[in-house]
């Protein structure tokens, strides 16, 4: 049972990083790609219908995470005070940004709405994947079962990230943790550029499409220095791989969604692009997952004090209870999600579209 | 203050207080913009359109502020009371990812339809989005006060051995008694809300002689549903709310009350100081017997004074806990005679006429943020020392590993951003309100949709 749950808040941690992170990527690109008011409409019309309920998938995961592992939330978040506490800020700009540009069309007005648009988008996107870094690395849990650590430290070259008794040097944000970080900015980045693409024309679009490759050559580079990194500092998680059926998947995704990425950039193809890079992403977080199971935060103290699918279950009544109105309640979401699309297809235009952004 | 739970209970109570002034006007004027946009769809209700588009367009604006400083009300339960979520996540868990699942993904997949699809999707559809808002905010509003219900009255659970809180019966649990009268509660007194700002806009155009129409519409809908929700608000709701904490949680009825002394035939007391260290309350008015019946229905019935239970277990803000309730009580009664007098002239036909009236319907707008503050003040204050009422107090409740400083520190960056974002919803709601309602048609608008 807690295994299922495992994989329902894994589903909507995917959900979420495919269909908020391509909004996080617009965000970050926006007054890049965009340099009139116009364009900017556009850009802001392209995600306008959908960022919202993307962001849900956030909530969604989070309160399922709690459903079932309530204890995973409340040693995960406090222990992470401050960056978590940033990070909603950043949630708070963004949500403003695209929602009070339009009341009122003043240059100035808007030029400083952008702004807080993507700075926020930029700066969340960086910390979520500092999150991410944290959990891969591990965080110093040890008898008192919450942890403490600072919130920076441990950027000396070549300084370990665990140090010699196993308790981490380092803060929330490290080299490690902090380059994990750029790789998941760049990487939504590039996606959010293969979803723009697909939703603009004209000058947007031609802008996008001169960003697209070299987005892609970044995050690809990026990967890679990231899985080396990961195999220097938590060997544990790499190790696993071979031996996890859903890691396995999770490659196949990866494989199979870069490859479509590449043909469809060679071949120009936008919607296949689209679909590659979400599939690549969904396949990064499922392998990473699986090679995590079933511990959800490792300790570096020792792994006695790993909080674990077993320590952090909430109980079989609430998993259960759970499960009866879960998958109804996500079909629902996807209905509405389908509808929305309905009402939105093809390119957006900044005349028609552009209403309210 | 270098107690870290104080900061991290003035950040909570900060936080929610602002948030909770977007979804009580949200929730409430959900209702009202589908009573419009119904009356919009009657044959010759054209006139209602143009009212209703006025208001989807606050209603677009109210929940935008409301869906960004709610974010931080959901990751609070981690950050903040790391330990209160470790013994009841298993329990709450569910009302929280309930809301996400069913009322979050509602809302959010409607609103942009809402606020800016009128043309795409046409009346009916659009009026279908309105009905979709309306179920999504009262669902969410359902599963957030069933969270706080089980804090105030904690139901269908079981206790390991390590104090961990299980959930034994989800429909028990969402059921609770006292989330049932709390919501009923607190989801009228957001139509009042919504009522007085619908009215008070309506009266401020009136007087300034401007959309003499749309003024005569919203006072017309505004002091109709705002005399309905005033009274239900106090009545049955409120007194059976009062019920059931003079049944569950008698010392903060005491506290509420200003009752030291126990004894028969309480009388309520109108105003007065308590008078904590000397156990007495200063300068009382009071109404004799009132307290006894409306507590237990009998004129003589015994009501329970502080004096009869242990400090240790007084709520710990008396003070503020008395003046909120008396408050948000005394404004309640007030809202109900100057809406009883705004339906009376508007019956005679003299309402639109009589302008200390509109007046004061104009300078009402804020009380009735200032009594559902003051509800959610009581409630909470009235739970102290307990985080879940006999189960969890509230010092152990919080983050063990956050300290002061950090919270300081993020309560300060709380105060910092809601106050430009206040200042700024400020400014932008005084223009949407002076542009008023504009034509019947939908206007074809390219670049500002309303600048």
């Amino acid at each position: 049972m807690a295994d299922l749950w495992f994989w329902l808040v894994a589903l909507l941690v995917v959900g979420w990083a495919v269909l908020d992170g391509f909004d996080l990527g617009v965000g970050v690109l926006h007054r890049f790609v965009a340099k009139t008011d116009t364009e900017r409409r556009e850009v802001l019309a392209a995600i306008g219908p959908v960022w919202d309920g993307n962001e849900v998938w956030l909530l969604a995961a989070a309160g399922s995470m709690f459903l079932a592992f309530p204890r995973l939330v409340a040693v995960g978040l406090s222990g992470l005070y401050l960056p978590v506490i940033f990070a909603v800020w950043c949630l708070i700009l963004r949500g403003l940004g695209i929602e009070l540009r339009s009341h009122v069309s003043n240059s100035l007005w808007r030029a400083f709405f952008d702004v807080v648009f993507q700075v926020g988008s930029t700066l969340f996107s960086l910390l979520i994947g500092i999150a991410l870094g944290n959990v891969l690395r591990g965080v110093p849990i040890a008898e008192g079962v919450y942890f403490e650590q600072g919130l920076f430290g441990g950027f000396e070259p070549g300084s370990p990230t665990t140090g010699a008794a196993g308790h981490p040097v380092g803060g929330a944000v490290d080299s490690y943790t902090l380059g994990v970080g750029l790789f998941v900015l760049l990487t939504l980045t590039a996606h959010g550029a293969n979803y723009l693409r697909l939703k603009t024309s004209g000058e947007v679009n031609a802008r996008v499409t001169r960003w697209v490759p070299k987005l892609w050559a970044a995050t690809l580079v990026g990967w890679l220095w990231v899985t080396w990194s990961t195999a220097q500092v938590t060997p544990l998680v790499l190790a696993a791989l071979p031996h996890k059926p859903f890691a396995w998947v999770g490659m196949a995704l990866i494989a199979g969604g870069l490859g479509s990425l590449v043909f469809a950039l060679l071949q120009r193809r936008e919607l296949l692009a689209f679909i590659g890079s979400s599939v690549f992403i969904a396949g990064l977080l499922v392998a990473t997952v699986a090679c995590l199971h079933p511990v959800l935060l490792r300790s570096t103290v020792d792994s006695r004090f790993d909080v674990t699918i077993e320590t952090a279950a909430s109980g079989s009544v609430a998993m259960q209870s759970g499960l009866l109105w879960w998958f109804p309640g996500l079909l629902l979401a996807v209905g509405y999600f389908i509808w929305v699309l309905k009402h939105f297809r093809g390119k957006v235009v900044a005349a028609r579209d552009g209403e309210g952004y | 203050m270098g107690d870290p739970l104080l900061w991290h209970r003035f950040q909570f109570a900060f936080t929610i207080v602002y948030h909770y002034l977007f979804p009580q006007l949200t929730m409430g004027l959900a209702l009202l913009i589908v009573v419009m946009k119904a009356l919009a769809l009657r044959p010759g209700g054209e006139g209602w359109a143009p009212v209703a588009r006025f208001w989807v367009r606050l209603f677009g604006l109210n929940f935008a502020v409301g869906v960004v400083t709610g974010i931080p009300m959901e990751f609070q339960f981690g950050t903040n009371w790391a330990r209160f979520s470790t013994m009841a996540g298993g329990v709450i868990g569910q009302t929280l990812a309930l809301e996400g699942l069913f009322a979050f993904f509602l809302e959010s997949s409607f609103l942009a339809m809402l606020v800016w699809g009128e043309k795409k999707l046409g009346p009916r559809k659009h009026f279908g989005a309105a009905v979709a808002l309306f179920i999504g905010s009262w669902l969410s509003g359902f599963f957030i006060t069933t969270t706080n219900a089980f804090m105030q009255h904690p139901v269908g659970y079981s206790q390991a051995d390590d104090g961990t809180l299980h959930l034994a019966s989800l429909a028990t649990y969402l059921f609770n008694p006292w989330g049932l009268a709390q919501y009923a509660h607190t989801m009228v007194a957001s139509v009042v809300t919504a009522s007085f700002v619908v009215t008070a806009i309506g009266a401020f155009w009136s007087l300034q002689g401007v959309f003499a129409d749309a003024a005569a519409r919203n006072v017309k809908i505004g002091t109709i549903a705002g005399l309905v929700s005033a009274f239900v608000v106090a009545f049955p709701t409120g007194d059976h709310q009062a019920k059931l904490v003079a049944a569950h949680q008698p010392a903060s009825l005491a506290a509420m009350e200003g009752r030291f002394e126990s004894g028969p035939s309480a009388s309520i007391h109108l105003i007065g100081q308590p008078n904590v260290r000397e156990r007495r309350l200063d300068n009382p008015v009071s109404v004799p017997l009132a307290l006894s019946f409306l507590a237990f229905g009998s004129f003589h019935a015994d009501v329970q004074g502080l004096a009869d239970f242990p400090e240790e277990s007084w709520p710990t803000n008396i003070e503020l806990l008395y003046y909120a309730f008396h408050v948000m009580v005394g404004l309640g009664t007030a809202f109900i005679g100057l809406m009883g007098l705004a339906n009376l002239l508007r019956w005679r036909g003299t309402l639109l006429k009589n302008k200390p009236v509109l007046w004061a319907l104009m300078l009402a707008a804020p009380f009735p943020y200032i009594a559902n503050t003051a509800g959610w003040m009581s409630a909470e204050l009235g739970r102290q020392p307990w985080l879940i009422y006999g189960l969890l107090r509230t010092a152990q409740g919080a983050s063990p590993t956050v300290h002061a400083g950090s919270t300081a520190f993020t309560l300060i960056g709380f105060c910092g951003l809601y106050l430009v974002l206040g200042i700024t919803f400020l400014v932008l709601m005084g223009r949407e309100v002076l542009h008023g309602p504009g034509q019947i048609e939908p206007v074809e608008t390219h670049g500002a949709p309303h600048g």
